[in-house]
């Protein structure tokens, strides 16, 4: 297969076919906590593919350079370390170089350490031995499907919001309920790709 | 009953403050490995492990962590113990190890873990902290094994691998897939919602709502945030 087709591939299949949020479940705290208006959700999808993408590189670096030989039960440990420690320095250099970006995504960066995704991709694909190119394109292929998902979730909130509810659906468990639905919907998806 | 003593501290993780139905804190776990009872046991005593010891040594060291520095020292105990946990698992209880999978080092990233280090653990003798991680994780294995359960019984018609349902009774599959357990979710917090029982859901002004994120922001747990401004 030439390169450009396994790109296409990998992106659809870590995107659509096996979604983060919907399918693997990683990432559902902020899916269900930052999902109210679309603008935010927009805003931690961005910050979520940036900071998958730079983790998963210097993950795969320091994986292969120090840990893959006689340290692997390591892994856990460094990697959520390194996870901290850049969405940390990813804060403070926006914070000085572009108060603009960070006004705008500022509120989102420290909920990324806690989200499951950032660490799920960094050892899955470490799990996996994907080779680099194959980690970087799994990687943001899985960040923009959490994208496409919390950007969704948000829109279709938005629509909930007017809508005549069940008193004991209100809030969480209708929220909930349309999660459930949109994961069928990804069922769609399953076929595409064999 | 009198606070903080062991049998105070169980019944609040079990019952008062139980942190998948009260707090709704660790939505992740709890939705990716209930599809079956049995391995929600697993992922719930596992984390339970993990959270006792954690409890226990953040509360020993609590005098001489420095304050600025406490996440990334909380996040390494529990990240030692994990590991721990995970070899263990691996040499033992095998096939639960391969069922949870990539769900064991992503016990690191648990809220409940870091949320109890943060507002119990770092302000409570060890006994005491001991406890509350033994009940909070106590009060965790029992929900999710009974989301496992019911999704078990409805999506296989089994419980712990015991068939309970009849055989005129077609399973429902899609209980065992992923958006079974939204729904099975859905459905026990709109029960609660109904018949009034503490939940995050509706009483978004005491506990923290819509998991960590929520939490983060709403102060309860993690406060660095806000003294580095």
């Amino acid at each position: 297969m030439s390169f450009l087709s396994t790109l296409f591939l990998g992106i659809i299949s870590a995107a659509l076919v096996n979604n983060v949020v919907l399918s693997r479940f990683l990432g559902l705290c902020p899916f269900l906590g930052v999902s109210k208006k679309t603008s935010t959700a927009l805003g931690m999808g961005a910050a979520v593919i940036a900071v998958i993408t730079v983790s998963s590189a210097i993950t795969y670096v320091i994986d292969h350079l120090i840990l893959r030989d006689n340290l692997v039960y390591l892994r856990t440990i460094v990697f959520i370390l390194i996870i901290a420690a850049l969405v940390q320095s990813v804060e403070i250099i926006l914070k000085k170089k572009m108060p603009s970006l960070y006004k705008a995504l500022g509120v989102y960066l420290p909920l990324i350490t806690t989200n499951c995704a950032v660490l799920g991709v960094a050892i899955d694909a470490a799990q996996k031995n994907y080779t680099f190119s194959e980690t970087m394109i799994y990687s943001v292929g899985t960040a923009v499907g959490f994208m496409i998902a919390i950007v969704l979730m948000a829109g279709v909130r938005e629509r909930i919001e007017n809508n005549d509810i069940p008193d004991s659906f209100k809030g969480m468990p209708i929220v909930l309920v349309t999660a459930g639905l949109m994961a069928i919907a990804f069922f769609g998806f399953k076929g595409t790709i064999s | 009953m009198k606070q903080n003593t062991p049998i105070e501290r169980l019944y609040n993780g079990v019952l008062k403050e139980n942190p998948t139905f009260v707090l709704m804190l660790g939505m992740c776990p709890t939705l990716a490995v209930t599809t079956s009872a049995i391995n929600g046991v697993g992922m719930g005593l596992s984390t339970c492990a993990v959270l006792m010891m954690s409890n226990l040594i953040i509360s020993l060291l609590r005098k001489f962590i420095p304050d600025r520095v406490r996440m990334p020292a909380y996040i390494v105990v529990v990240a030692s113990f994990v590991t721990i946990v995970e070899m263990l698992m691996q040499a033992y209880v095998r096939p639960i190890y391969t069922a949870l999978g990539l769900y064991i080092p992503l016990i690191v990233v648990n809220c409940i873990i870091l949320g109890r280090a943060e507002s119990y653990a770092s302000k409570n003798k060890p006994l005491a902290s001991f406890f509350d991680g033994l009940g909070m994780g106590l009060g965790f294995t029992l929900a999710l094994t009974v989301i496992g359960a019911v999704r078990e019984l409805l999506g296989a018609g089994e419980i712990f691998g015991l068939k309970i349902m009849p055989d005129a009774f077609e399973p429902i599959a899609i209980m065992v897939m992923a958006p079974g357990a939204f729904f099975v979710l859905a459905v026990l917090t709109a029960l609660q919602n109904k018949f009034k029982a503490p939940s995050a859901t509706n009483k978004n002004d005491k506990f923290c709502s819509g998991g960590c994120a929520g939490c983060l922001q709403k102060d309860c747990g993690f406060r660095e945030r806000s003294d580095e401004e």
